[in-house]
C-alpha cells in the first residue's frame, strides 16, 4: 500500500473557553489519506470537522498528536497544501485573474510563467472570458469557483475544502458538486472535503469518515465503491442510498441536528 | 446628469434673483447683506488685480502639505499602532488626551513656534486634519475580514506581505472615511492660522476686508472658500473611486 500522503495519529485539541474553562474539541483522531484519493469528513456542527481541516492547513498549530505530509512531521502551513474555506474570501479589490495569481504573488513565484495557468483554472471551473471581472461582479458560485482555481494555481498534492459549498443554494450546489468530482478527477488531486451533508459526501467521496461530536472523534470509515468522476445518476443507484442512509443512523445517535437536508 | 443638477442649480439662480431684488428694492443694508452683482464685482475686481489669486495660492498651498502630512502620518502612525501592540499602549493615553483636546486652541502656540509664513499653517492644518485620518486607519487596520487573513495564512505569508496585500487594502474605505473629514480640517486649520498671524492668505484677506468694513468683499472671499473646499472635496473623491473603484455598489456609477 502506497505511504500515506497526509497522516493524522492521536490529534486532540482541547480550547480553552472565555470563562477559564476547557472543551475538548477533537479526541484521539487518526485518519490516513492516501494520494489521489478523495475523502470526506461528515459529522454534525460543532464536532470538531472544521479543526481538523485547520490543524492540517497549519491554522492551528497548538494541539497534541502528530500530522505528518508525506511522512514528514507538519508544522505551520504547507506550500504542498491549498485550501478552500466556506466563504470564497477573495480579495474585493483583485480581478478573478489577480485572486487566483495570489498564491502565486505570496509564495514568491514566477508570475508571468503562472498567469496562463491561471487562466488555464479559471476555464476549468468554468470562467472563461470572466477573468477581469471583480468579486461583486461575479455570483456565489463563481467566486467560490475562483477560489477553487485560487486554491490549485500552486499545484498543490492536497486540496482541503471546507464546507465550500455551504452557502449556496441546492441548485447550484449539485452542480458544484459534480464540477468538483470531475476537477479532483481530472487535476488527479488528494481531496480532504468537509462538509455536513452525507449526501454531498457519499457523492464525491472514495471514502467517507464519520465524526462524532463532544469531542470529535471518528467513528466509522466508509469505503464507496463506485468509479469517479461521478454524475448526478447515481444518487438513485442502491449503493448510494444505502450508504447514505448507513451514515445517517450512524449520525442519528449522536445528535439530532446532524439530520442534514438530505433532499438537497 | 443634467436631471441631477438642474434642481440644486434653479434653486441657486433663483436665491441670487431674490437676494438681488432685495438688495435693489427690499432696503437690505450693503453693510450686511451687500448685493450679489456687488460681490461678484468684488470677485472680478479681486482677480483682475492679481490679489486674489496671490492669496489663493498661498491658502491653498498650506492645506495641500497639511493634507498630505496629515493624511502619510496618520496611515502611518495608524499603522504602526495596529502592527505593533507596544506602541499602542505607548502612544494610546497621549492620543485619548490629544485627541479631546480642541487643536485650535494651539494656533497661537504653533504661530510662535513656526512664525507668521505657511510653515505654522501647514503645521496647522496638518494637526487638525491627522486625527481623523490615524483613527479610521487604526478602526480600518483593525476591522480586516478573518477569512481574508486565513487565505495569507494558510499560504504561510509573511507579515509584510498579509499587511500590505490585505490589511491595507481592507482598511482603504475606512481611511477614506477620515480623508473626507480631513480634507475639511486642513482648510480650517489654514485659515484659524491665517486669522491668528499670517503675512498672506484668505483668511488674512477676510480679516482686512471686515476691518474695512468692505462686506462685499468678505463676501467674495468666502466664496473662493466655499469653491476651495469643494474643489478638495471632489479631488477626494476622485482619488477615492480610482483607489475605491471596487467597493463601490455599483461599477461605474460615480458616488456623487
Amino acid at each position: 500500500m502506497a505511504t500515506p500522503l497526509i497522516a493524522v495519529r492521536d490529534l486532540t485539541k482541547i480550547y480553552p473557553t472565555a470563562r477559564g474553562e476547557q472543551v475538548q474539541a477533537l479526541s484521539r483522531v487518526n485518519l490516513d489519506i492516501r494520494p489521489g484519493e478523495f475523502v470526506s469528513l461528515v459529522g454534525p456542527s460543532g464536532c470538531g470537522k472544521t479543526t481538523v481541516l485547520r490543524i492540517l492547513a497549519g491554522l492551528i498549530r497548538d494541539y497534541a498528536g502528530s500530522v505528518s505530509l508525506r511522512g514528514q512531521a507538519m508544522r505551520g502551513p504547507s506550500k504542498d497544501v491549498g485550501v478552500v474555506f466556506q466563504d470564497a474570501n477573495l480579495m474585493p479589490w483583485r480581478s478573478a485573474e489577480a485572486n487566483v495569481m495570489l498564491p502565486v504573488e505570496v509564495l514568491g513565484l514566477d508570475r508571468k510563467a503562472m498567469r496562463p495557468r491561471a487562466k488555464e483554472l479559471l476555464a476549468m471551473v468554468g470562467l472563461e472570458g470572466f477573468e477581469r471581472k471583480l468579486p461583486n461582479e461575479l455570483s456565489g458560485g463563481m467566486r467560490q469557483r475562483v477560489a477553487i482555481a485560487r486554491a490549485l494555481i500552486h499545484d498543490p498534492a492536497l486540496l482541503l475544502m471546507d464546507e465550500p459549498f455551504g452557502a449556496l443554494d441546492a441548485m447550484t450546489r449539485d452542480t458544484m458538486n459534480v464540477e468538483l468530482g470531475r476537477i479532483a478527477a481530472r487535476s488527479n488531486k488528494t481531496v480532504f472535503l468537509i462538509t455536513h451533508s452525507i449526501a454531498e459526501a457519499v457523492f464525491l467521496s472514495d471514502r467517507v469518515l464519520v465524526m462524532s461530536s463532544r469531542p470529535g472523534r471518528i467513528v466509522e470509515d466508509i469505503r464507496i465503491e463506485l468509479p469517479r468522476p461521478r454524475d448526478l445518476d447515481i444518487i438513485a443507484s442502491p449503493i448510494f442510498s444505502s450508504t447514505v442512509v448507513r451514515i445517517r443512523r450512524l449520525l442519528d445517535g449522536e445528535d439530532a441536528t446532524a439530520l442534514p437536508s438530505i433532499a438537497h | 446628469m443634467w436631471r441631477e443638477a438642474a434642481p440644486p442649480l434653479i434653486f441657486v439662480v433663483l436665491l441670487l434673483a431674490a437676494w438681488e431684488a432685495g438688495a435693489l428694492w427690499g432696503g437690505l443694508d450693503p453693510l450686511i447683506m451687500p448685493a450679489p452683482s456687488e460681490i461678484g464685482e468684488q470677485l472680478v475686481l479681486g482677480f483682475s488685480s492679481g490679489v486674489y489669486p496671490l492669496h489663493l495660492g498661498v491658502t491653498l498651498a498650506q492645506s495641500l502639505a497639511g493634507f498630505v502630512i496629515a493624511v502619510a502620518m496618520g496611515v502611518g502612525i495608524g499603522a504602526l499602532i495596529s502592527i505593533s501592540p507596544l506602541v499602542e499602549r505607548t502612544l494610546n493615553p497621549f492620543l485619548i488626551a490629544f485627541e479631546a483636546m480642541p487643536k485650535i486652541a494651539l494656533a497661537p502656540l504653533v504661530i510662535v513656534w513656526f512664525g507668521y509664513g505657511m510653515g505654522s499653517k501647514i503645521v496647522l492644518a496638518a494637526v487638525i486634519a491627522f486625527f481623523p485620518v490615524l483613527v479610521s486607519t487604526i478602526l480600518g487596520l483593525r476591522a480586516c475580514d478573518p477569512g481574508r487573513l486565513d487565505v495569507m495564512h494558510a499560504l504561510g505569508a509573511s507579515r509584510g506581505q498579509v499587511f500590505r496585500m490585505v490589511r491595507l487594502p481592507g482598511a482603504l474605505p475606512f481611511i477614506f472615511s477620515g480623508v473626507n473629514v480631513a480634507v475639511v480640517f486642513v482648510l480650517l486649520g489654514s485659515i484659524v492660522g491665517e486669522f491668528v498671524g499670517a503675512k498672506a492668505g484668505l483668511g488674512t484677506l477676510i480679516l482686512y476686508a471686515n476691518e474695512n468694513l468692505e462686506t462685499a468683499r468678505t463676501f467674495s472671499i468666502l466664496a473662493m472658500l466655499a469653491a476651495l473646499g469643494l474643489l478638495l472635496h471632489f479631488g477626494v473623491a476622485a482619488l477615492r473611486q480610482r483607489l475605491l473603484f471596487w467597493a463601490e455598489p455599483r461599477r461605474g456609477t460615480p458616488g456623487h
